[in-house]
């Protein structure tokens, strides 16, 4: 095993606990965004061409985009309750 | 089930099935020595065999050209199901009062980004289509290239065009986008079945390797493929947005 | 040392478990579930990989060299697409549950009995 592939190792291990732990689902969508990108050296490192391309479009712009979307919508849903609420 | 008898549950479970995972991938080969013969075998057959570079691409859509229908399907499936379960959503909401208040509530970006965003329209459409064209050569192909192709659309949306966005790429053209590349793909697969009587199988002159015509059909899988996903992912991210402008207007 | 990465592999599993199941945030739970998922990526990675070996693409190096393994590559890089369209669908549910029951959070979600 190279030294790279112990950093990449230990980073993703690191990476996915962050995801996990972050509270704020927000924030959870940029913590998401950078474990991707860690994923993307791991492939990178593993002699993965394909896939490291592969992780790094959908992690930098396929996923956040879909949640960042839903996220805005859920909470808009929650202000529109609290709006019919006070009147 | 209550959420600190759930989590005291997972306290014990957790590390019990670390460990049964740990004892199963024992027994899997030591990181760096393995013995599997397949792909030593693909390695060497598919360049002789497909005239492609990039083995990768040339077993998901050679040796595991089927299975790649599969996906495609799962892809197609669950773009469907977005589409459907959103779109009713939708019909609820049909208020249409405050449009000219939406029509202006992404227009707020700054000039430096709408700049930006021009640049990179076509800079995504380039690179998006060179690695959809370039799958059996270099690392890429449909799958990677397709959201490639997408995110350049999507840039529009950045400069604050979201109605402009939706004019360019209305929801009847992701659909067929969607729909097209599924087909080709099946179709192609149908032509295997027609001139070399196996459902998937290269019908195509092969061609010298390492150029951008070579590898028989692999550059029509993979740019079916890339029409696919290109739709499936335009087409999830304005069903989205979609739902998040129609509160916006119905918060207004 | 050569053990290492199926170690992360099960961490990951069993991390993004704790975050399904400790979730209070449905989109929190299909997050997480993509944690899950990439526990996955690193098992099939880590049994294709050969030392010293190198990348299966042999634009400028001969078809004879030793390369690493393309099949699991192949697995991983249609999965990671695909994925995250399947996440969309996840989290289309969770906008419809959210539209239903006025909270995310999957204990308010029991009135699905009645």
């Amino acid at each position: 095993m190279t030294a790279l592939q112990l950093v990449a190792l230990v980073l993703t291990a690191l990476g996915g606990a962050a995801v996990v732990l972050t509270p704020d689902p927000l924030r959870q969508t940029l913590v998401l965004g950078i474990y991707g990108l860690v994923l993307t050296f791991l492939f990178f490192t593993f002699q993965a061409p394909d896939v490291a391309l592969s992780e790094i479009v959908v992690c930098t712009v396929g996923l956040p985009l879909i949640i960042l979307a839903a996220l805005r919508k859920i909470r808009r849903q929650d202000r529109g309750r609290e709006q019919d609420g006070e009147e | 089930m209550s959420r600190r008898f759930r989590l005291g549950l997972f306290a014990l479970a957790g590390p019990g099935l670390a460990v049964v995972l740990l004892l199963g991938m024992h027994g899997l080969p030591a990181f760096g020595h393995f013995r599997g013969l397949y792909g030593v075998l693909a390695n060497r057959l598919e360049p002789p065999l497909r005239h492609a570079t990039d083995i990768v691409t040339a077993l998901n859509f050679d040796l595991r050209a089927f299975d790649t229908l599969g996906e495609e399907f799962i892809l197609f499936g669950s773009v469907s199901g977005v589409a459907l379960l959103l779109r009713q959503l939708r019909d609820e909401h049909k208020d249409e009062r405050n449009r000219d208040v939406a029509d202006h509530r992404f227009a707020d970006a700054s000039d430096a980004l709408r700049v930006t965003s021009l640049i990179l329209i076509p800079l995504a459409f380039a690179l998006g289509a060179y690695v959809v064209v370039h799958g059996q050569l270099t690392p890429g192909g449909g799958f990677q290239g397709g959201v490639v192709l997408a995110a350049g659309p999507i840039a529009i949306l950045l400069a604050g065009r979201y109605f402009a966005l939706k004019a360019l790429a209305p929801a009847w053209a992701l659909e067929a986008l969607d729909s097209i590349g599924a087909g080709a793909y099946a179709l192609i697969g149908l032509g295997g079945l027609i001139f070399a009587s196996v459902y998937l199988q290269n019908f195509l002159p092969l061609g010298t390797p390492g150029k951008l015509l070579s590898a028989g059909t692999m550059p029509l899988n993979s740019l079916a493929v890339g029409i696919e996903v290109t739709g499936a992912f335009l087409l999830t991210w304005t069903e989205f947005l979609d739902q998040a402008l129609i509160v916006e207007r119905g918060a207004r | 040392m050569s053990f290492l990465p199926y170690v992360v592999a099960a961490w990951l599993f069993v991390v993004g478990l704790w975050g399904v199941v400790s979730s209070q945030n449905l989109v929190r739970t299909v997050l997480s579930l993509t944690v899950v998922q990439s526990s996955t990526y690193l098992v099939l990675l880590g049994v294709g990989y050969r030392s010293g070996a190198q990348a299966p693409i042999v634009a400028d190096i001969p078809a004879s060299s030793r390369l690493v393994d393309p099949v699991v590559q192949v697995l991983v890089l249609t999965d990671v697409v695909i994925e995250a369209t399947v996440t969309a669908l996840l989290l289309a549910l969770v906008v419809q549950a959210h539209k239903r029951f006025g909270s995310v959070d999957p204990a308010d979600l029991r009135t699905l009995r009645d």
